[in-house]
């Protein structure tokens, strides 16, 4: 029988108004499991975390009993307290841009913590800090000891985190959501590096997750949050095969991985195409007498088309360039080569000669929340572009708002609300209501999904396949994330480094790639685990 | 009727106010906002002690002439305040003396010369004997103190007749308690100056407490008109420079790091020198010495306002560079929405916030700036009561003896209890409306 290394027994959040943030959440975890705590966003996980280091702000209430190897948390005074945090306890976060201080070496921050927690002074303390730099797999670690967060990648940063919350040789490791920020082949590496440090040394991990990917990878036993509520508790195999809760089963429908592929769109005519397009960003001269810096290319000859009521995916990492291909495609940026949008060159022409044509071509942001003027209502956002296009009657314009706002899922009514009294999900069908108000050929859809959580992104991919099947409109669906490309593109395009490295139908590319860059890809994507879990 | 400049300006200053709160009812988000501006008890007193101040400057904003030469201009809180405005000493009294502070030489009845203070001429002249002052005063007090309260309650409780106070989270009991220990204190210091100088008179024998009252006008104007100033510049080159960035940008940043290398006070007194010669030249101009202060009074706002746009443009250029990359901005450029529309609509409303935070926080700031100006002599005319002329005055009283400090006083009380409270209120309004501030 294993000892228990951490028991919470009904531990509970509360807000001065007395609402109730975490619910009377009990779990404990054995020494050398992984326990992962997996919900949606705003379901508690991650205050439950703070609540165990005792981070909470100062509006927030704690109460319950949190025992670590004995010692009672919740009675141990701020001083003792800080002695758990960064000691026994580590945290590592999600953001990995924000939790480094920029202005500190790398090294000099994972040295605080062994200055604070250790006894090791001077240049053991530095051998220290190196060591643990070489373990969590930082190349040249002696020399990167002196260099600042921003010449660091992201995964490097997160790294780097792992090693600060590792200095302090914890009992428990806190990941909330540690690898979120960072794309899948670095996801992919950062997980194996917690893997192999858990096996290797033995690590208690609470896991903080959304993605069942991560948890069929990682975890032994599961913990569902669902509304502050710890609603089941699971080892890994009954979790993923015989879980009683609605909620859990629903949780890994939604994640499922779809099996079944759409076959191309038969040949219809072309509503987008581009040849060699190209987007460069001038490089700056750095003083007077300087030579300019040479230009960054973000977009580097790209040839591709869309047809009518077909869905293209382009798929790759961040950086690789897909969000200014959108921009150039949209006229936002400059760009050279040729677009051909219904038969009409996009390149050159001007504003004026545009504006006829923006009607067609429309566009879904990512961010739900940075998407809208928060100081206008839903109605006048959605009318903006009818009211800028002139497209309809006027005196039938808020009608047709209305009619768009039940064609997405909400409520006539809704148009006099402003975007900050709906959720995230309410939002993206807002932002899909204001692209069809002006009844376009064409929407580029930039990450519409990646804010969204599991279950939420199934609804709105569901919204998109039916609007398309409706309407016969075409989307540019630009996404990084693989496992919901068969869902809803007939063809996908990989994009790495500005280029089109692969196109094909979604079934040639997902299951027989034969570029390497897409291998890679697609054998970093955390939904392989998942399937072999169900399997 | 006599309608001046800053008249005009004090009115339209009060108009777009109350502008601002009509349109307030139609904008839900706003409405809630202040609402919760409201619910502070500090704010809500706050607001009480402006709206006061607010009064006394409209009241001192409807001018006409008289046929009296020695008043040419009287405006209607000149009226209000009957002897204290009429009642004019030889020179010095102290506050609620009856015998002046300088001596005369006179010869008595029994014909011995002697030198004594003499008795004042508008103060205490209903008393038969001196003995009766201390009684007097006190009498005086009670009654004054409790018919203002008591006027304030009345008011109050009518108003609770009219259900004014139907929002139970808004502090009203605050509200009221305010008003009526501010009624309280203004009627006793009315029905006071009616008998005696309460804040004592000044070096020409001018009531001191009716100067002190006078130069609410001058802060106030100084303060909102100023700050309306440098709104138009601060809000199109603040917003122009961030959203069009390239040249227009470059312009607009040498424009205000030029100016804000320059030495504000010494940018300032050199365009107010200037602008004083050329009113000294061109005396022919102004009808009466109260217009030409007038003329110069509005000046100094506007050298100013000239000068102090520079802080908010800034704030205001780096929201900009933010907001022109925001989803939302680019969604209207995909609509082919202009770039006066996109400024007017998406940018302007959600930089309301800063602009307004500015707007309260660089008044009570420049209420100062203009003691700082007139103490050194480029502020305000002379002849123009402001509490920077008094304070100026001050300097040479500080040094006599027995000291004159009631000038001193008079124009430190004003300013405080002015600037206190909009600070109150600006500190109030900052935190509800700055989304960075934290709300306890």
């Amino acid at each position: 029988m294993p000892t228990s290394l951490l028991a919470v027994e009904k531990l509970s959040v509360q807000l001065t108004d007395e609402r109730k943030l975490v619910d009377d959440v009990s779990f404990s975890m054995q020494k050398g499991e992984v326990f992962a705590l997996v919900g949606e966003s705003g379901s508690g996980k991650s205050l439950t975390a703070l609540a165990l280091m005792r981070l909470l702000p100062g509006n927030m209430k704690l109460s319950g009993r949190v025992s670590l190897a004995e010692s009672d948390l919740l009675s141990l005074s701020e001083a003792q307290m800080r002695q758990v945090r960064g000691g026994r306890i580590g945290m590592i976060f999600q953001e990995p841009m924000t939790a480094l201080n920029p202005l500190m070496r790398v090294g000099d921050q994972i040295a605080e913590v062994l200055q604070l927690q250790t006894a090791l002074r001077g240049s053991a303390q530095r051998q220290r800090v190196i060591e643990l730099m070489e373990e969590v797999g930082i190349p040249d670690a002696s020399e990167r000891y002196n260099w600042y967060p921003h010449q660091l990648s992201g995964g490097q940063k997160q790294r780097i985190m792992i090693a600060m919350a590792l200095a302090g040789e914890p009992e428990l490791l806190i990941a909330d959501e540690p690898t979120t920020a960072l794309d899948v082949t670095i996801q992919a590496q950062v997980l194996e590096l917690l893997l192999s440090l858990q096996q290797k040394r033995g690590l208690t991990i609470l896991f903080i997750t959304h993605d069942m990917g991560l948890v069929a990878q990682l975890a032994h036993r599961v913990g569902v949050m669902y509304k502050g509520k710890l609603i089941e508790v699971l080892a890994i195999e009954q979790f993923f095969k015989s879980a009683h809760h609605p909620y859990t089963r629903r949780l890994i429908a939604n994640a499922l991985p779809v099996t079944e592929f759409r076959s191309p769109v038969a040949h219809s005519e072309t509503v987008l195409s581009t040849e060699a397009l190209t987007v460069s960003f001038a490089g700056r001269r750095k003083g007077w007498l300087l030579r300019k810096q040479p230009d960054t290319i973000a977009v580097n000859g790209i040839d591709l088309h869309v047809n009518k009521g077909e869905t293209l995916a382009l798929v790759g990492e961040s950086g690789c360039g897909k969000t200014t291909l959108a921009q150039a495609l949209l006229k936002l940026v400059p760009a050279k080569g040729r677009i051909s949008f219904l038969n009409h060159a996009l390149i050159g022409m001007s504003e004026r000669e545009m504006r006829p044509l923006r009607k067609h071509l429309q566009v879904v942001f990512q961010d739900p929340y940075g998407a809208f003027n928060p100081r206008m209502t839903v109605g006048k956002l959605i009318r903006e572009g009818m009211d800028s296009l002139n497209v309809g009657e006027p005196s039938n314009r808020d009608a047709r708002v209305a009619e768009l706002l039940s064609l997405v899922g909400l409520e006539p009514a809704h148009a006099g609300r402003y975007p900050h009294e709906f959720s995230g999900g309410q939002r993206q069908r807002i932002g899909i209501a204001r692209a069809l108000a002006v009844e376009p050929s064409l929407i580029i859809c930039d990450e519409p999904t990646s804010a969204l959580d599991v279950t939420v992104r199934g609804q709105i991919l569901t919204l998109l396949d039916e609007l398309q099947q409706r309407m016969g409109v075409s989307y540019l669906f630009i996404t990084h994330d693989l496992s919901i490309v068969p869902r809803i593109a007939h063809r996908v395009a990989v994009m790495q480094a500005g280029n089109i490295v692969e196109t094909g139908t979604t079934e040639e590319v997902l299951t027989s790639p034969k570029e390497a860059y897409t291998q890679r890809l697609l054998a970093s994507a955390p939904h392989r685990y998942l399937q072999q879990r169900l399997a | 009727m006599l309608v001046l400049w800053s008249d005009v300006v004090v009115w339209l200053l009060v108009l777009s106010l109350v502008g601002f709160g009509w349109q307030l009812k139609r904008d839900a988000l706003a409405r809630e906002r202040w609402r919760l501006v409201a619910q502070s008890h500090t704010a809500l007193a706050s607001s009480v002690i402006l709206l006061w101040f607010v009064l006394i400057a409209l009241a001192d904003s409807i001018h006409w002439r008289t046929d009296d030469p020695y008043r040419p201009v009287v405006s209607v809180l000149d009226v209000a305040l009957g002897k204290m405005a009429t009642g004019q000493e030889k020179s010095y009294s102290a506050p609620f003396a009856i015998e002046s502070l300088w001596k005369e030489t006179r010869q008595t009845e029994d014909g011995s010369v002697i030198r004594a203070p003499v008795a004042l001429k508008y103060a205490g002249t209903h008393l038969n004997d001196a003995s009766e002052q201390a009684t007097d005063i006190v009498q005086q007090s009670i009654f004054w103190l409790v018919v203002g309260a008591g006027l304030a309650a009345i008011l109050v409780m009518l108003l609770a007749r009219l259900r004014l106070f139907k929002d139970t989270d808004i502090p009203w009991r605050t509200a009221a308690l305010t008003l009526v220990s501010l009624s309280a204190l203004s009627a006793w210091l009315w029905g006071m100056g009616q008998s005696y100088h309460v804040l004592g008179t000044g070096k020409v024998g001018q009531d001191v407490l009716y100067e002190t009252l006078k130069g609410v006008r001058t802060g106030m104007l100084i303060g909102g008109l100023t700050t309306l100033l440098t709104l138009p510049f601060a809000i199109s080159l603040g917003i122009a420079a961030g959203y069009f960035k390239g040249w227009v940008d470059d312009a607009v940043q040498y424009t205000y790091t030029t100016l804000n290398a320059v030495p504000g006070v010494l940018l300032i007194a050199s365009a107010m020198l200037l602008a004083q010669l050329y009113l000294a030249q061109h005396a022919e101009l102004f009808a009466s010495e109260q217009e030409r202060a007038d003329v110069r009074l509005l000046l100094v706002c506007l050298v100013l306002g000239l000068t102090g746009w520079t802080g908010l443009a800034r704030i205001l250029r780096a929201e900009s560079l933010k907001l022109r990359e925001m989803e939302y901005v680019k969604a209207a450029k995909a609509f082919g929405v202009s770039d006066g529309k996109i400024i007017g609509r998406h940018l302007l409303p959600n930089v309301g916030h800063l602009v307004l935070i500015a707007v309260v926080l660089d008044f009570s700031g420049l209420v100062l700036a203009e003691a700082v100006l007139s103490y050194v002599g480029i502020g305000v005319d002379p002849t123009m009561p402001s509490w920077g002329n008094m304070i100026n005055l001050a300097r040479q009283e500080l040094n006599r003896e027995p000291v004159v400090w009631w000038n001193l006083f008079g124009a430190f009380a004003g300013m405080f209890t002015l600037v206190l409270s909009a600070n109150l209120l600006a500190d109030r309004i900052q935190q509800v409306f700055n989304p960075r501030a934290t709300r306890s």
